[in-house]
């Protein structure tokens, strides 16, 4: 069936995950549900600790069995310890049948491949894959199916009871015996526990693992003991160097300060730059470079933010240091320097619910002016793909792509038109992850597109010194340097889904097939 | 043209390629590895066979490692390569079987 973004959804797909093609944005707006709650298990005693001897032992108090679903947090992102140690044990133990539910997977977890070569994992639920597990499910190692979700979209299938999480592994950066759990004050700090919150809220079971474990009570706790069945310590969660990188060195790359010098002019005349303006930005050279240039101009012009959001940087928190931002709302720390200043009282921490849920009742994403993304691909319609490599292959993750170009009044998306002989602007994206009518400007170094839906903007633009291209004269610009790609040859096997942030069906992805020259 | 002996030309760095050509064993043998195969494999094929028919040689096993150079620079590795073969280093043919 085909869906609003032109793709043909197979109906063997649809009957097995009972899920229906995307209709576009808003199709949900409105919807009523109930929400899932989890099975609890009452601590009246006063025995006073719920530390137990390790984590085999807290796996198996929680009744591990074949088949369950257990989740994961990704903020100790490429320095994470948690998943490959709990899936170790896991293994050990002999379990089959497991269903990973985590917020994001990355190559840091490339020694799990072996567990889902032998049938201990058999479904995987993420924001994205990367490294070894990418290429094992594009090769169609994963028995079942591999989910892609948006950081809302996640949040979204665990309240509503599509995925119910059995046991949810919280790694704690700092944790007391009773569970409450802190990103900050221990030794491999992450900043914020944002992403684990709906799994603490909404999972049977909750394990905490930590490698600094503090007196009674750990407040403000990010994660509350109320939450938490167990407590493990470990001796490490994490590899600190690997977790918050100290501030990436500002950008010198002549091509990517260029299109963040066209970011920011582009930002600065249109409608919504105004005092009380919201902000976000991912963690590209491009997007930070022109958080820096824009915090230029707003100080030039005497224009201050209310709000920036992230993902946080450097630059971000730059602007709090500097009193050129209210405030600001955190689901994850990149650097040092945005670990740091969660401790500011002007820093709030946010869960990835109250971020991007298009489930509950507003998200922060519906209140950005706007938002700066990257991407692997954009094509014609201004689909965007953040997921599968041009070569077809699962390479990267759909975060809050589509929940902040979905919410922002301005989504920019800035590419280079060519990655190598890449054409990062095409006629047709390899997978769609962000649909074309969240995209309303796509900046490469060869030029500006407005997306033709977005006619205000394009008058709001007439007079300004740009170079505005059509989206269709980008991509002929490409193709006339690089030649015109063919299309990746998939094998039919369905592997892995492209889920919606609202949980219907984006678009699939096949397993690969090796190259084959054609005829002539 | 015969490839008198084995030639490199070209490098592993991003956008470039690097061939080598060594004598054939009656005809071309094209080896291809490249980052972008699945979408221009059938297009450097094209041009490495284009490339070699301009230069005359049709007996030749040509090794192609690409990383995503364009046309015209697996074109101009190509050349490099094959008259390097010839130890060819002057009077190179600029606008006539070059081009």
């Amino acid at each position: 069936m085909i869906n609003a973004v032109g793709r043909d959804i197979p109906e063997e797909i649809l009957e097995m995950t009972g899920k229906e093609v995307f209709r576009g944005n808003h199709y949900f707006d409105g919807y009523t549900y109930r929400k899932h709650g989890p099975s609890t298990t009452c601590v009246i005693n006063s025995n006073g600790s719920k530390l137990v001897s390790g984590l085999r032992e807290a796996i198996e108090k929680c009744g591990i069995r074949d088949g369950m679903t257990i989740s994961f947090h990704h903020h100790f992102r490429e320095g994470d310890y948690v998943v490959n140690m709990v899936m170790e044990e896991i293994h050990k133990m002999g379990i089959k049948d497991i269903t990973i539910c985590a917020s994001s997977l990355g190559k840091a977890h490339d020694p799990i491949v072996p567990y889902i070569e032998d049938g201990t994992i058999t479904n995987i639920r993420s924001s994205g894959v990367r490294g070894k597990i990418g290429e094992a499910i594009s090769k169609g190692k994963l028995k079942g199916l591999a989910v892609m979700q948006s950081h809302g979209g996640r949040v979204r299938s665990i309240a509503t009871g599509e995925v119910e999480i059995d046991i949810a592994f919280i790694g704690a950066p700092t944790c007391d015996d009773y569970g409450n759990c802190r990103g900050i004050g221990g030794k491999s700090n992450c900043g914020v526990l944002s992403y684990a919150m709906a799994d603490a809220l909404h999972a049977d079971k909750v394990i905490a693992i930590t490698d600094c474990l503090v007196p009674f009570p750990n407040f403000p706790a990010h994660i509350s003991m109320t939450r938490v069945d167990y407590v493990v310590e470990v001796d490490a969660i994490g590899d600190p160097e690997k977790i918050a990188t100290g501030a990436a060195k500002p950008t010198t790359d002549q091509r990517k300060l260029m299109m963040a010098d066209y970011c920011t002019r582009f930002v600065v005349n249109s409608p919504y730059f105004k005092n009380g303006f919201s902000y976000q930005t991912g963690v590209g050279g491009a997007s930070i470079a022109s958080t820096i240039s824009l915090a230029r101009e707003m100080r030039k012009r005497n224009v201050r933010m209310r709000f920036g959001v992230g993902g946080l940087t450097k630059p971000m928190c730059d602007l709090l240091i500097n009193d050129q931002v209210d405030c600001l709302l955190d689901t994850q720390d990149f650097d040092l320097d945005a670990v740091e200043s969660v401790k500011d009282l002007r820093h709030f921490r946010i869960s990835a619910g109250q971020y991007a849920d298009p489930f509950n009742k507003g998200a922060v994403v519906n209140k950005l002016d706007f938002v700066i993304l990257a991407a692997l691909e954009v094509d014609v319609n201004f689909n965007c793909n953040v997921v599968v490599g041009s070569d077809g292959m699962l390479t990267g993750a759909q975060g809050g792509h589509p929940d902040t170009a979905a919410g922002a009044k301005c989504a920019i998306v800035i590419a280079p038109l060519l990655q190598g002989r890449i054409p990062a602007i095409c006629t047709e994206v390899t997978t769609v992850t962000t649909p074309g009518e969240s995209v309303d400007v796509v900046i490469t170094d060869y030029g500006i597109a407005i997306n033709p839906r977005r006619q205000d903007l394009i008058e709001a633009m007439k007079e300004v010194d740009l170079p505005f291209k059509t989206i269709e004269e980008l991509r002929d610009m490409a193709y006339s340097i690089t030649g015109e790609p063919e299309r990746v040859q998939f094998a039919d096997r369905v592997v892995g889904i492209i889920e919606s942030r609202d949980g219907t069906i984006m678009d699939v992805v096949r397993q690969i097939k090796s190259f084959e020259f054609s005829d002539k | 043209m015969e490839i008198l002996k084995p030639a490199i030309a070209g490098t592993l760095e991003s956008s470039d390629c690097q061939v080598s050509v060594e004598a054939g064993e009656g005809g071309i043998e094209l080896e291809l590895n490249s980052v972008v195969i699945n979408q221009f494999g059938n297009q450097i094929r094209k041009v490495a066979l284009e490339t070699l028919e301009r230069l005359g040689v049709n007996n030749v096993k040509l090794t192609i490692v690409d990383m995503g150079a364009l046309d015209c620079t697996i074109k101009a590795r190509i050349e490099g390569a094959v008259y390097r073969s010839q130890g060819q280093k002057e009077h190179l043919p600029w606008g006539g079987v070059i081009r």
